[in-house]
């Protein structure tokens, strides 16, 4: 098989292509109680004249990158394949958007027309592709960020300017905007009343820790303990203790502390969170070379200026990718906190899974996906971006 | 032993060998001489395909190498890296017995060779058979490679800058060790080096390579006196080249048998070379020479080491 | 080597030893819950019943683990057997792509990809399954590849130049030298497996889980504890059986 040169994108373009013809790229049911009948790709390539824009926004990438399957993977090429693929994605998305407000105008406002498994797997192909090319491009990560502008500045124009809105998705998120609202806003609630107070906790235990072995042990087992207890049962143990307390202090009860709801999901993603946030920042400080320290005491600095401008700037990279984990974990572990009346994202994940509604839940999952992918690469820059300040 | 015969090699379109043709001849110690880039480490890696020469053809004991698969040749031939690459999840008896046991030996005759070899290699192998490769230091560890390579028996022995990773103390110890191992076994060496002194003490036949190809083969004493050109004079440095001669040649070879001189003697085998040093070092010119029993066996001048007799 | 005290053989080392407590408080919970009743009516004086019995908490805890053993062996077969294939020269071309979907594929809730299974193939224990297999995929592949990548150059290197055949190499040289990373990737996937192996109780399958959620809905605060502390137990006794196993794998 010489003459296939890029083995990767050979292998994703095959799947695309078996995703494409077995399986429904739309769906489209004339209300949301019925299932629906699947309309598959060719089904849309074959009326040209009704999205024509689309289709060769789709088609030209697609031939683009079978094409760079035979072709030696040079860096033009590379680049090419990039563009071809979030093209591609951009092509796909539009084609199933103007496609399902065609439909709409057709079958009137209660149809649903729902985004099926050929398109999702075809969008994480074209995805996996422009990774690929990007990765064999090995570009520094301002370049990177730039090239996934290529893909989030359409489809983010083509939401706002409410392309998208025939699609089931976000008919659902039409008629519960409120309720999206206001579960973005508990669980940034739930995240940040978790993340201060494991900061304020982790940061000087870890500083206690590195000091006092007799402490960091100790610590450590018993943190590792909270971590291997999964979180539904660490929500669930909390809520007896707090019901408890309640009870007995009814001033707690006013406050807001129950049994159920924010406190126990708190208090609990608090003690998920220490862990990788001590762990980090007290490894970020014992991997600051004693050589460094014993030059700055000879040169004459007190202990609280070797810490602030010596060890912290030092221990900084490390001690953000502690915060990365700690913020990523919790978001996503929230999503489970909706169980005990917490609220968020989860409410509306839940809501969907009991009742079989796969857009509920994407509207559910899709938020929490994106804010923890959005957090990483942002803690992400951030780390690099102080990487050469530090080891100037 | 080994023959390669117009054999070229290319990474990515840049030729690593160039045409190159050599024999490797049974029993000889052959030593690769070259600078880094010089195609030296791809050169030994090809006698063994760890990388594959593009063309020409590479015949080891008669047939073609690509004739056999390659674990076979390797089996055949002992392989000893500078990083030496003891897996560390085994002990050293069996790490030696790597080999052995590929070729399925039974168990006592495994017992045995580990250690024949140990003892071979100064290692005491009841103390260290049982130890793990962290547990030693890098000569030791270097000891064990060397082993391991010889424990199949092969028929040549491979070796990729062996000592470069030692302290120098270490590795002169470790070059008498294979200089010794030579003359006892007979094995066929051949050994990959930029050391110059290395080579000129080791080798009874020195490869020079440059870009690929050989600018100059032959023994240690022809690559010195009779320089092919200008490289070759100037890679065995032109200015300590007449010491370095010294350096090959015995006090045997300048004996003025019969004669006498006071002082402590000094041995027949000693390079003239050190007797130079020994000369200055204690400020006279006539050394006694005794032979390995202490037995006289003559003198020798410091004028000899001129050579000016006719 | 592993400096593991040789456990077992003193009685202040097995009296130290959380492994076999935390063993027989899960075993004694799961098949004495019911003695516990009067402990539960009396934190609970409102509750008509107190102690959780739909279910036999072994039969829960059978089918629990039967998922998680189910998806993680599934997993490490998986997982494993592309760690290798990433690290072999004819599947190097897709190891940087399969390093950064396992990345970033960690950074979703594993909850994510049980919450998207359910619409495709329905309630009971097949979402739960297809759901733990895929994200359970996960740590392991990417512990494969950080072992396999672990081992030192030099041995891969003498081994090939001795003579050990690209297999021979993997089995005898690649593999026992990756194994402890191996085995802790094993170990995070599992006890995350535990995780949301119960909490997949919400669409029907029968773990641990249950009484936790059917504790909620009914608001009976005792049934929740109940499951809480079975399903803690099992994790926090696999995490340790882990530890013990990756100790012996150490001594071995």
């Amino acid at each position: 098989m010489h003459w296939v040169k890029n083995r990767v994108l050979a292998v994703l373009v095959l799947s695309g292509l078996v995703a494409a013809l077995g399986l429904p790229f739309l769906t489209h049911a004339p209300n949301r109680l019925v299932a629906g009948i699947g309309i598959a790709l060719v089904q849309l390539g074959k009326d040209t004249a009704a999205h024509p824009m689309e289709i060769w926004l789709t088609l030209l990438p697609a031939v683009l990158l079978v094409a760079a399957i035979f072709l030696r993977p040079t860096r033009a090429i590379q680049i090419i394949v990039y563009l071809a693929a979030t093209f591609f994605l951009t092509g796909l998305a539009a084609l199933a958007a103007h496609h399902a407000t065609q439909l709409a105008d057709q079958s009137g406002a209660i149809a649903r027309t729902s985004l099926g498994a050929a398109f999702w797997l075809l969008a994480a192909f074209s995805w996996l592709a422009a990774t690929d090319a990007m990765q064999r491009l090995a570009v520094r990560l301002l370049w990177r960020l730039l090239g996934a502008g290529f893909v989030i500045v359409p489809l983010g124009l083509m939401l706002a300017t409410g392309a998208f809105n025939d699609l089931s998705l976000l008919k659902e998120y039409a008629n519960r905007q409120d309720v999206f609202s206001a579960a973005l806003g508990q669980h940034l609630q739930i995240v940040l009343a978790s993340l201060l107070p494991a900061l304020l906790i982790g940061v000087p235990l870890a500083l206690a820790s590195n000091r006092s072995l007799s402490l960091r042990t100790p610590l450590f087992a018993v943190l590792n303990v909270i971590q291997t207890v999964p979180s539904i049962a660490l929500f669930a143990l909390l809520m007896a203790p707090l019901a408890l307390l309640a009870a007995s202090v009814p001033v707690l009860a006013q406050l807001g502390i129950k049994g159920i709801g924010l406190a126990p999901a708190v208090i609990a993603l608090t003690l998920y969170a220490l862990l990788p946030v001590v762990r980090s920042t007290a490894a970020g400080l014992s991997q600051v070379p004693q050589p460094v320290i014993e030059a700055a005491q000879g040169m004459g600095l007190t202990a609280r200026q070797i810490f602030w401008r010596v060890e912290l700037p030092l221990a900084l990279p490390v001690f953000l990718a502690g915060l990365r984990v700690a913020t990523v974990q919790t978001i996503g572990m929230a999503v489970v906190a909706a169980l005990i009346g917490a609220g968020g994202f989860g409410a509306i994940v839940f809501q969907g899974l009991l009742g079989g509604a796969l857009d509920l839940v994407l509207l559910g999952v899709l938020p929490v996906v994106a804010m923890a992918l959005a957090v990483d690469a942002l803690l992400k820059t951030l780390s690099l971006a102080l990487e050469p300040n530090v080891n100037d | 032993m080994i023959e390669l015969q117009h054999v070229c090699k290319a990474f990515n379109g840049l030729p690593v060998i160039d045409d190159l043709s050599l024999h490797i001849a049974r029993g000889e110690f052959t030593v690769i001489l070259g600078s880094s880039g010089s195609g030296k480490s791809t050169l030994l890696k090809m006698m063994n395909r760890l990388l594959e020469h593009d063309s020409g053809r590479i015949l080891f004991a008669g047939e073609e190498i690509r004739s056999f698969r390659p674990e076979a040749i390797r089996r055949r031939m002992g392989y000893a890296i500078q990083s030496v690459g003891l897996f560390p999840h085994w002990s050293v008896e069996k790490n030696i017995a790597t080999v052995p046991r590929l070729l399925k030996w039974p168990a006592e005759r495994v017992h045995a060779r580990v250690t024949e070899l140990m003892t071979l290699l100064q290692l005491d192998a009841e103390r260290y058979r049982k130890r793990y490769p962290h547990q030693l230091s890098g000569g030791q560890q270097q000891r064990v490679g060397v082993a391991r390579a010889l424990a199949g028996k092969p028929e040549v022995l491979l070796m990729d800058e062996p000592f470069g990773a030692l302290d120098p103390v270490t590795r002169a110890t470790l070059q008498l060790e294979i200089a010794r191992i030579h003359k006892a076994l007979g094995t066929t060496i051949v050994l990959v080096t930029h050391d110059i002194d290395e080579a000129l003490s080791l080798a009874t036949s020195i490869v020079l390579l440059d870009h690929g190809r050989i600018v100059q083969s032959g023994t240690p004493l022809q690559m010195l006196s009779n320089p092919a050109n200008d490289f070759v004079t100037d890679f065995f440095g032109r200015n300590d080249v007449g010491i370095k001669l010294l350096g090959l040649q015995s006090v045997a070879t300048r004996l003025r048998s019969g004669e006498h001189a006071g002082g402590e003697p000094v041995h027949a085998s000693l390079s003239l070379r050190d007797a130079m040093s020994m000369f200055l070092v204690r400020r006279v010119d006539r050394l006694a020479v005794v032979d390995g029993e202490c037995r006289a066996l003559g003198t020798i001048n410091f004028s000899d080491l001129l050579d000016l007799r006719p | 080597m592993s400096g593991a005290a040789p456990g077992g053989t003193t009685r202040r080392a097995w009296a130290r030893d959380p492994l076999p407590w935390a063993l027989a408080a899960l075993l004694l919970l799961i098949f004495g819950m019911a003695q516990l009743k009067p402990l539960f009516a009396a934190l609970f004086p409102e509750l008509q019943r107190p102690v959780y019995a739909q279910d036999s908490f072994w039969a829960l805890t059978v089918s629990h683990l039967k998922i998680v053993g189910l998806s993680s062996g599934f997993a490490v077969l998986v997982g494993v057997g592309a760690g290798i294939f990433a690290t072999r020269p004819s599947g190097r071309e897709f190891r940087p792509l399969i390093e950064t979907v396992v990345a970033s594929g960690q950074t979703f809730p594993p909850v994510a990809v049980l919450a998207v299974a359910v619409p495709v193939v329905g309630f009971g224990e097949a979402p739960a399954l297809i759901a733990l297999a895929l994200y359970g995929l996960l740590p392991v592949l990417q512990s494969t590849l950080a072992g396999i990548k672990s081992v030192p150059p030099g041995a891969n290197e003498a081994a090939e130049g001795l003579g050990l055949s690209p297999w021979q190499r993997l089995l005898h040289v690649e593999l026992p030298l990756a194994a402890p990373v191996i085995l802790a990737g094993v170990r995070t996937s599992v006890i995350i497996n535990i995780g949301t192996a119960a909490i997949a109780s919400t669409v029907g399958a029968k773990t641990l889980g249950l009484p936790i959620i059917v504790g909620l809905s009914g608001f009976n605060t005792a049934y929740v504890l109940q499951g809480a502390m079975l399903v803690g137990l099992l994790a926090v006794v696999t995490d340790l059986a882990f530890e013990r196993l990756g100790r012996w794998q150490a001594a071995v």
